[in-house]
């Protein structure tokens, strides 16, 4: 990995061509906001570049290193899989009620955003970013969510409140690089900002109360075991207001392999 | 030199605390004027010695997410004990549960840094000066600030966190605070981008991370009780 490759990347404008060919939508104003970013990336992998310096010695900074580039995969995959159910549902003509298509191209902006700032920074760390998967959101025929516009709500949730858990399940394996630790954590807040919306648009609160996703499919429990927990280090979060407000006041992780587990399913 | 400032759960009053806690403001000055004078920081007794310094390592982030969750707490109790005029049930209900999840996040901070530590930041005062209790869009407005400073603060101090099980905790609280800030943002502004508006998202699709020192200086206004962080340059 060299800082020399980054440049030349970002004079290359191929590069941007092609990494940005999906995001139709996107201005030549935010692509030039986003070139400044990447731009700006290697500023903030310093300390992981020093980080990998050093690391050629000690096992644990090449397992941390490692651990950092898994994480960053598997956001990715899930960005990837969001990326694509919101623009195949914003394309689907009749689908998405006109009172609500803005928010959903908000959500969508951000998610094609996001593939493309992982994909980035994958680079920038000199690793391949994984190519995206074949998804089926129908599982196999178990959903119509682009024909059925309460299902397409319900999917939507289940990823929103899966990536703010995905996300927070990874908050140690990136925390060896603070560059990335951050932009993370912004990527997380984003992710639960859409969470909420989604839930309220389907007559939920926008937290979660226990494990109860809100008239959400058995198929979906995944997503929301654990989240009824009101143990946050030795304090009991329902001692106050009851164990709903408790479970809400936090929310849970989701592990790795539980959050692999929930893409895989849409994945063909 | 004056002993200008007190811990003001002693008792700041309203006349004195704003100009206390603009004062914090020259302690840095006031301590590189004595290095200049050759004076040794550790051969001096502070006139500062009752504020409170949030302190070093995690430490000093727990005490600085305990400040801003006693804000958001102290807030939303005032809020759910004078509701505005013509609030509707869903708004009723929103800022209940939000009362309720800050409250929480105060007290389990209490709890942790109590529990680790006798060097927790005391009882805050707080002060909202332009802030109308009675009116929709001036609550409104200020739960949207509260909540999107919130997430910013915690977006930005993660990288100061060390210990892994603190930062879990810190993520576990802040896509809570992003999730009121949706809420309010779309009830300020429904059918809207606003929940994760342009004005805090960036073309990366990042949300905004804010260092402690400007966070404090956007908090400030509402802090009667003075505290520095020498860590972090405040005060």
């Amino acid at each position: 990995m060299n800082l020399l490759n980054i440049l030349d990347k970002l004079s290359d404008d191929q590069f941007f061509t092609k990494m940005t060919s999906r995001s139709e939508g996107l201005s030549d104003i935010a692509n030039f906001g986003r070139k400044a970013a990447i731009a700006s990336i290697p500023l903030g992998l310093g300390s992981f570049m020093a980080t990998s310096a050093k690391a050629e010695t000690t096992k644990d900074s090449v397992s941390a290193a490692s651990d950092l580039i898994g994480a960053l995969q598997l956001a990715l995959t899930l960005e990837y899989l969001e990326d694509e159910y919101y623009r195949t549902g914003l394309a689907k003509s009749g689908l998405i009620p006109a009172g609500d298509k803005v928010v959903f191209q908000q959500i969508s902006k951000h998610e094609t955003a996001h593939v493309a700032f992982l994909k980035a920074t994958l680079s920038s760390l000199g690793t391949s970013p994984g190519s995206k998967p074949t998804f089926d959101f129908t599982v196999g025929g178990t959903f119509q969510p682009f024909d059925d516009y309460q299902q397409f709500m319900i999917l939507a949730q289940a990823f929103e409140d899966t990536g703010v858990r995905a996300y927070k399940g990874q908050a140690g394996n990136v925390a060896s690089n603070k560059g990335v630790l951050q932009a993370a954590l912004q990527i997380h807040s984003v992710e639960a900002r859409h969470a909420s919306q989604v839930r309220r648009m389907r007559a939920n609160k926008g937290w979660i109360e226990l494990k109860d996703g809100g008239r959400m499919p058995a198929e979906t429990d995944a997503v929301y075991a654990g989240e009824e927990n009101i143990m946050q280090a030795g304090f009991n979060t329902s001692s106050l207001f009851g164990a709903p407000a408790g479970s809400a006041s936090f929310d849970e992780i989701l592990s790795g392999d539980d959050a692999s587990a929930i893409a895989r399913l849409f994945i063909v | 030199m004056e002993k200008t400032v007190h811990v003001s759960n002693k008792g700041a009053t309203l006349d004195t605390s704003r100009r206390n806690f603009l004062k914090l403001g020259g302690v840095g000055l006031m301590v590189a004027g004595l290095t200049i004078a050759g004076c040794r920081e550790d051969d001096y007794q502070f006139p500062m010695d009752d504020v409170f310094d949030l302190g070093k390592g995690d430490l000093g982030i727990l005490n600085y997410a305990y400040a801003l969750e006693q804000l958001e707490a102290d807030f939303y109790t005032k809020v759910v004990n004078n509701f505005y005029r013509g609030i509707n049930d869903e708004e009723r209900q929103l800022f209940t549960d939000i009362y309720h999840h800050e409250v929480i996040h105060r007290d389990f901070f209490k709890a942790a840094i109590s529990g680790a530590t006798s060097s927790i930041l005391p009882k805050l005062e707080f002060k909202y000066d332009g802030v109308d209790f009675n009116s929709r869009d001036s609550i409104l407005a200020t739960s949207k600030a509260l909540e999107d400073t919130g997430v910013a603060a915690y977006n930005g101090a993660g990288k100061y966190i060390s210990n892994l099980d603190y930062l879990v905790i810190a993520g576990k609280i802040v896509s809570v605070e992003a999730r009121h800030a949706s809420a309010i943002r779309n009830i300020i502004n429904p059918g809207s981008g606003d929940f994760s508006g342009d004005d805090v998202i960036d073309v990366n699709g990042l949300d905004l991370a804010k260092d402690p020192k400007d966070i404090v200086k956007i908090a400030g206004g509402f802090i009667k009780t003075p505290f520095t962080w020498k860590e972090q340059g405040i005060g």
